[in-house]
């Protein structure tokens, strides 16, 4: 089948998950204004904006690092990738829907509805102020609001902007192929990737790093980017085996489907590989501005954070090793969805104990949320995937894509 | 004399030689070797070749690396001369352990690499000093070989396995 029929059981089931998500949402609220006294207000407060933080992040990640995937595919002129190009493009749609939430996190921080960024509020930086900290006074000629808010406009714009761009491009090609609009994509693609190497740091500085304001780390940027690298590359993976398994897509070959499990497997590398990095250098040098960060997540969070670690690290790294494991559905599958756990996990270590220090937990708030924007996140996605044909076959790669074969 | 001799068929393509093999695999013959210049898509299925077991070398070659750099940082650091660097104490193994992963990392595949590279340069015997083997010189260059054994193939005649070869597209059919 060439077109994608988004069935009516499946869109109940998104459905029903936005629903879970929205009785979550309403239990939030309900412990904001339920709360008996100032403490348990602010952590309510905390708690659930941490919550659409975390969420918003993850999913516009799995968004962004598939358009990234596409522009890569893109600059280096890769054959292979030709017939999985219409999900990078499907996953990409998130993309505004996510930069949605991220966007209402900025405002009602900037609105002091929550105080997830501590140094948004402008007492912290006012001399006179008994609030006053010299250290984020010290960073405010970068983390202030309107150069704030000028970064994030700029670089959700952007990223959405070249998004659509590659998809109208993309189905104009299902008209007629064009030598010169193919190459434009190129150019492009390659535009876009100098943007996404700068930007993509500083984002994680400005959204996630910047909730932990004292502390800094030179390889966040990278860290987040093979987090967000790594859950795209599941997700793709797991919506072609769904849809090959499903009678569509009947051009991705065991071919394809041992790529994507290879770049599974390496980028899973890669994260542990800069997790380590990020960890080994700060707990060698062991100076107090730097151990800040780990010493609540390893002893408030010990399970939590060692086990994401563990599991992230071990897991596709043992199960996916061998070539055969990587043509297997039951493999890729269990190892996806399990990979995708625990980088949630991973974001939620990244932001919560940041917000709620040590009261973070993980109970139908945090779940319920986090369905619901599966649910909204696999619809937007699924929708997306039914307005054009399942493979681009006016792409100039398209026959090679097609007779991918490797060993 | 002669029956030690091996059969060759020399082609000029790879494509042609591929379904002459598939050809010759068809009739039972058992095609030995074949010879190219560079790798030629599919044909270990066609031939038969058996799957390579460099992978479990490679994983023996890096465990005993892994477990010599164990053993070799526990006795430098923690056993005959420990060290404290950066304020990190270093009576336990364990504790001192983020710093010791990248070593282990390095040399297991150090060791992994290494073994891989010399286990396949001997078990192809192709070491300083050792002369091409090789059944004509053009195999290294724009020409490709199919080599048959005749004794491992009895129940065809010389004659007959010749003639097989030759229908199948080849330029040149010799003895060597």
């Amino acid at each position: 089948m060439e077109q994608f029929t988004f069935s009516s059981k499946l869109k109940r089931t998104t459905f029903i998950l936005m629903g879970v998500g929205l009785i979550a949402l309403v239990l939030g609220i309900a412990n904001i204004f339920g709360s008996s006294d100032e403490h348990h207000h602010h952590l309510a407060v905390a708690r659930l904006w941490s919550n659409v933080l975390i969420n918003g992040f993850f999913f516009f990640g799995i968004a962004l690092a598939a358009t990234f995937f596409m522009a890569v595919q893109y600059v280096a002129e890769a054959g292979w990738a030709v017939v999985i190009k219409r999900i990078l493009e499907a996953l990409g749609a998130f993309m505004p829907v996510g930069a949605f939430f991220l966007i209402l996190v900025f405002a009602a921080g900037t609105f002091h509805f929550h105080h997830l960024y501590h140094w948004m509020d402008p007492a912290v930086t006012d001399p006179e102020s008994p609030l006053f900290d010299s250290i984020i006074a010290g960073k405010s000629g970068y983390l202030n609001l309107p150069f704030f808010w000028v970064r994030a406009i700029l670089f959700l714009g952007v990223w959405i902007w070249f998004w659509k761009r590659f998809r109208t491009k993309s189905l104009e090609e299902d008209l007629g192929f064009d030598r010169k609009r193919h190459f434009a994509n190129v150019r492009d693609a390659a535009i876009f990737l100098v943007f996404f190497g700068y930007s993509s740091s500083a984002a994680s500085w400005d959204w996630i790093m910047s909730i932990d304001t004292h502390w800094y780390s030179t390889l966040f940027g990278w860290y987040t980017f093979s987090g967000i690298w790594l859950t795209g590359m599941v997700v793709t993976t797991l919506l072609a085996l769904y849809l090959k398994k499903n009678g569509f897509l009947p051009q991705l070959n065991a071919s394809h489907i041992h790529d994507l499990g290879k770049w599974v497997f390496g980028v899973s590398f890669l994260w542990a590989y800069l997790f380590f990095s990020q960890f080994m250098l700060i707990w060698y040098a062991n100076i107090p501005e730097e151990v800040t960060y780990f010493i609540p997540r390893i002893e408030d969070y010990t399970y939590i954070y060692w086990g994401m670690f563990l599991v992230n690290f071990l897991f596709p790294m043992i199960a996916l090793m061998d070539r055969d494991h990587k043509r297997n559905y039951g493999f890729l599958i269990t190892i996806g969805i399990i990979v995708l756990i625990g980088h949630w996990l991973d974001t939620y270590m990244m932001i919560i104990p940041g917000t709620m220090q040590e009261h973070g937990t993980i109970g139908f708030i945090e779940i319920g949320l986090a369905l619901g924007f599966l649910g909204l996140f696999s619809y937007v996605v699924l929708n997306a995937l039914t307005k054009a044909p399942l493979v681009a076959k006016n792409h100039p790669f398209y026959q090679e894509s097609i007779h991918h074969e490797i060993h | 004399m002669s029956s030690s001799l091996k059969l060759y068929g020399l082609y000029d393509d790879d494509g042609i030689l591929s379904d002459g093999a598939r050809v010759l695999v068809g009739k039972g013959i058992k095609v030995n070797e074949v010879y190219s210049p560079f790798p030629i898509h599919g044909i270990e299925r066609i031939v038969g070749v058996k799957w390579t077991r460099i992978a479990i070398a490679a994983f023996l070659y890096g465990l005993t690396g892994a477990v010599l750099s164990v053993v070799g940082l526990w006795y430098f650091m923690i056993l005959d001369w420990p060290m404290d660097i950066g304020g990190k104490p270093n009576n336990y193994f364990v504790q001192n352990m983020a710093a010791f992963v990248p070593i282990l990392f390095e040399f297991t595949v150090l060791c992994a690499a290494h073994g891989m590279a010399l286990t396949y340069f001997i078990r192809n015997w192709t070491l300083p000093g050792v002369s091409a083997k090789n059944p004509h010189p053009r195999t290294t260059d724009d020409h490709f070989a199919i080599e048959i054994i005749p004794s491992d193939n009895s129940k065809f005649s010389k004659e007959d396995l010749e003639g097989i070869l030759k229908e199948t597209g080849t330029v040149e059919v010799f003895e060597k």
